[in-house]
């Protein structure tokens, strides 16, 4: 197995065992980053300096004799929708092409606390808003498995990133499915942790109430690890949770007998392809072999997720994203006067889906609209939260698909917003609701694209997805394959 | 009776005194060089997240107590949308629906009468950079200091409950005296820590139904707000009579004009877009929050009165002049506990000290006497160490050079002669030179006797203790 290839729980032990050097690692990832950028697109910054001189720190304090924190000499890829000092932090848009933060993002601040190799800034959709990375006024991402198609997004570049082994692991942020959606796309593993777990701080809002980051790994035990150092509480994010995060390494090996597994009616109905559905199907039965008991569950205001989550999202976007006016910081149109700059520059530097997204928001708050729109989006919201909550009372977690689909061509839905946003029919109600959600790699198509399966707990109970996706992925070989992208010679 | 009356509501936006901003940790001190005061929560940049100032919000907790309101229990707060260069994000944190005070009132004074002005609310916001224009000839920009952006506000909206300007300047003093009195802002108004905007609507004299209600901003004085009410008042009063309509609108106050004048469409925000700020979670405003503050929130003017009537012996009239302004009644108190006799301070304050400030249009602090400066003047009264005349004059000496009184009376011989020996070598000089006024106070003239007083007054320079000049001269005129 090559270098790059490897999770960063089997890195840690070769670098306690000296067999290995952060800096022989980190030079191994970003190489094969280089090599394979111009046909994969996953970054916007490769940040091979500073990746070389956080290596080179990381090995002092892997010296014997030293205890290095648990992600020490790891190459890890963040999104560039997070704030990084001195490291230029684009959100994929023109708007902000040249925006360099004076400050880091507190997951950034907890990355670099355990001596984290940021290897770069990964490509999105233009500041998250989309489900496939062709909005990036950028450039596109290309999956790993199939350059002819999408990564899924909006955290399409570090999903790339991770599945091409241009990175160990990755940051990604989920508004609405975008961990966990090119997750699936990429066949790695995603976690969207429930909202208030990890810090925002630094994270480029989208829509403020639905936003959360979490990781995006090879296997599930890294996403533990790369969760136990993005969780708990931040003072500079008052919408952060006052816990304290157990260590959710503590989670994996567990048994999962006598686990119930929710599975709602709504989420296996039509409009999903029959692989999807059939790779689906054959994990609940492993599951079932493995111990678990499936039961049937509701989530009977499901249909109505997509149109409020696009309601509320839209309309904390419009607000979110009116700082960017050229008066400050990022690009500016020049103009006459002070409004003619303001509206040029948000003509040009913001992409289509932005824009329309920061009118559907607009309207959607405006006088007269408000509370048949923005209010009742909310009251539907509630509602979704609540399917949740008694749904939990009859299972521990729910299953879905990830996507309804695997990942589709490029250019294949650009055309057709609506169906683009279908894509996230079965993420969306977990960011409504608030609670968690993974998706772990269970199946392949006839084309050799991946298939995710999502698993959905309770608030604040992401211990039990780890354990019951740390046992699927043991009984299984999905998470084990890798694409093989060569560079073109 | 004029046709028309106008019916005139006040928003009322004061800058909060804590040291921080309301949002982030950024200075508030004013004055500092622009863009100092700054860090990325304040300059709104991306991805950074507010956190509210707990200080700000015990400010207006204070503020709506002072102002008889209801306290929310759970406040929230909103964004108000927005597009203007010196608003960071565009958008202003604030609340729209669910303010921190409800349904308060005030009674104001309005020349001996009492009367009861509602309060809608009292709300919490954050306050916007600044736009500087270059007084350069030809210059085609603007600059933006965002010093001033985020610091807190707590804005006052009252109802429509003031019908005069008169009410309307009691209604300001009153609001400026006790937002002085609890500590929340210092109110310099010349800082713009404390800036009007006003309702009005006319309605026909007597009526119940308003009328069109026009907003005015832009009022960073009282003068302002008086002369903007007055102008408003003659412009609607005009169009009704010409038989047109009022608009609704918001107008601005063009100073150097002296009128109000209609904003351009372009600067006028038409909906706000009000909606919940997913930044920040609700605040929980506990009881024991509340009854902390409540106990302790400095004296009010109206237990200040009493306590002065009762604790000094003043009359009515006398403490409710004193506690019009918290930095008054300070002064008052300094100088009551330099000197035991208070009545006496009492008067020298409303006579003499009261007439300086207003002269001089300053604040006690300001003032160059000191109050233990006033007090050792009365003492001296008291002592019989100068006349009440001669007090006048040390007074006005002090009052403008912050001289020591006493300092003044040893280096100027003002002291009292009180040695019988030399007043009767004046009261035998003046006897000796004025025979006819002598033979006129035999004759029972008193008003000469008076007279001749002053003239052995006038030889003493004022010093001779005036009890015994009489006592001495009735012996020697019998
Ligand atoms: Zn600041």
């Amino acid at each position: 197995m090559e270098l790059y290839e490897m999770t960063a729980h089997e890195l840690r032990g070769k670098f306690e065992r000296r067999e290995l050097s952060s800096a022989e690692v980190t030079a191994a990832v970003m190489k094969r980053a280089a090599d394979i950028e111009p046909l994969v697109r996953a970054y916007v910054t490769i940040a091979h300096d500073e990746a070389d001189s956080a290596a080179a720190e990381a090995d002092r304090a892997l010296a014997p004799g030293k205890s290095a924190p648990p992600l020490a000499g790891i190459p890890i890829a963040v999104k560039d929708n997070m704030c990084t000092k001195g490291m230029r932090t684009t959100c994929s848009s023109k708007i902000l092409a040249n925006f360099v933060p004076p400050y880091d993002a507190t997951v950034v601040t907890r990355l670099r606390g355990q001596m984290a190799v940021i290897t770069g800034k990964t490509n999105l959709d233009e500041f998250a808003m989309g489900s496939s990375t062709e909005n990036s006024g950028i450039h596109k991402t290309f999956n790993p498995w199939d350059l002819e198609r999408v990564p899924g997004g909006s955290s399409g570049g570090s999903a790339a990133a991770v599945a091409a082994g241009m990175a160990i692991m990755a940051t990604g942020s989920d508004t609405g499915g975008s961990i966990r959606q090119p997750a699936s796309f990429c066949g790695v593993v995603g976690l969207k942790p429930t909202y208030g777990l990890v810090s925002r701080y630094g994270l480029v809002a989208f829509a403020s109430s639905l936003d959360q980051i979490g990781p995006i790994t090879r296997d599930v035990e890294d996403a533990a690890l790369l969760l136990n150092a993005m969780a708990g509480h931040d003072p500079l994010d008052t919408t952060s949770a006052k816990i304290m995060p157990p260590d959710y390494t503590t989670f994996i090996n567990r048994s999962v007998k006598g686990m119930r597994i929710g599975l709602p009616a709504e989420y296996f109905g039509d409009g999903q392809e029959p692989e999807v559905r059939a790779a689906i199907d054959k994990s609940v039965r492993k599951l079932e072999e493995l111990g678990a008991e499936p039961v049937e569950v509701e989530l009977h205001h499901s249909p109505y997720a997509v149109a409020a989550y696009y309601l509320c999202a839209t309309a904390e976007a419009s607000s979110n994203l009116a700082r960017y006016d050229g008066a400050q910081y990022g690009m500016r149109a020049e103009a006459d006067n002070v409004i003619d700059m303001c509206s040029r520059t948000r003509a040009r530097g913001f992409g289509a889906e932005v824009k329309r997204r920061i009118m559907l928001g607009t309207y959607a708050l405006s006088a007269g609209y408000y509370d048949a729109y923005y209010v009742k989006a909310l009251k539907a919201r509630t509602l979704i939260k609540r399917d949740f909550d008694r749904a939990f009372e009859k299972c521990d977690v729910i299953a879905s698909p990830t996507s309804p689909t695997a990942a589709f061509k490029v250019g294949e839905k650009t055309d057709n917003p609506l169906e683009m946003y279908l894509s996230d029919i079965f993420t969306i109600p977990v960011n409504l609701a608030g609670i968690c959600a993974i998706s772990i790699p269970c199946g392949f198509t006839l084309q050799n694209l991946p298939i995710g399966l999502q698993l959905i707990a309770p608030a604040f109970e992401e211990g039990r997805l780890f354990t019951i996706s740390h046992a699927f992925e043991q009984a299984t070989e999905w998470h084990k394959k890798r694409p093989s992208v060569m560079p073109s010679s | 009776m004029p046709r028309y009356e106008p019916v005139i509501g006040f928003e009322v936006h004061v800058e909060l005194c804590t040291n921080t901003k309301i949002f982030c940790g950024c200075s508030t001190r004013f004055g500092a060089p622009p863009n100092t005061q700054v860090c990325p929560v304040c300059l709104g940049m991306p991805g950074v997240l507010p956190v509210v100032n707990r200080k700000a919000v015990e400010f207006a907790i204070r503020t709506a107590i002072a102002l008889n309101c209801g306290i929310t229990k759970y406040t929230t707060f909103d964004r108000k949308n927005y597009y203007y260069p010196d608003l960071p994000k565009n958008y202003q944190i604030s609340q729209n629906y669910a303010s921190l005070g409800t349904s308060g009132w005030v009674d104001i004074d309005v020349n001996g009468t009492v009367k009861r002005v509602r309060i809608n609310n009292v709300h919490l916001e954050e306050d916007a950079g600044k736009l500087l224009h270059p007084e350069i000839p030809g210059a085609n920009y603007s600059l933006v200091d965002l010093n001033r952006a985020g610091t807190p506000l707590v804005e006052i909206v009252s109802e429509p409950d003031l019908g005069t300007a008169d009410e309307a300047l009691a209604y300001m003093n009153t609001l400026k005296n006790l937002l002085e009195y609890i500590e929340v802002s210092d109110c310099k108004m010349q800082e713009g820590r404390l800036r009007f905007e006003v309702n009005i609507s006319l309605r026909e004299s007597g009526a119940a139904k308003l009328g069109t209600k026009v907003e005015i901003k832009n009022l960073n004085s009282m003068k302002t707000a008086l002369k903007c009410i007055g102008h408003e008042t003659r412009r609607q009063t005009a169009l009704l009579e010409r038989g047109e309509k009022v608009f609704q609108e918001t107008r601005l106050w063009d100073e150097a004009a002296s009128v109000t004048r209609a904003m351009r469409s372009k600067e006028v925000a038409h909906d706000y877009r009000y909606f919940p700020d997913p930044d920040l979670v609700e605040i929980h405003i506990t009881d024991e929050w509340q009854e902390q503050v409540r106990a302790h929130l400095p004296e009010l003017p109206d237990a200040k009165r009493q306590r002065f009537i009762a604790e000094y012996d003043l009359p009515e009239y006398d403490a409710r002049l004193l506690t019009a302004s918290k930095t008054v009644a300070t002064y008052y108190e300094r100088a009551a506990a330099a000197h035991n006799n208070p009545k006496a301070i009492s008067n020298w304050m409303m006579t003499e000290v009261l007439r300086e400030l207003r002269e001089r249009d300053i604040e006690p602090d300001d003032f160059p006497l000191k109050p233990e400066g006033l007090a050792a003047i009365v003492e001296m009264i008291d002592d019989a160490r100068i006349s009440g005349k001669i007090a006048k004059d040390v007074f006005a000496k002090a009052a403008q050079s912050g001289r020591d009184p006493g300092e003044i009376v040893n280096a100027e011989g003002l002291l009292q002669v009180t040695d019988t020996g030399e007043i009767e070598k004046w009261v035998d000089e003046a006897i000796a030179e004025n025979p006819d006024m002598v033979a006129k106070v035999k004759a029972g003239q008193t008003k000469t006797f008076q007279a001749l007083v002053g003239q052995i007054m006038k030889k003493s320079r004022g010093k001779a203790n005036p009890a015994l000049v009489n006592e001495l001269l009735k012996s020697r005129i019998p």
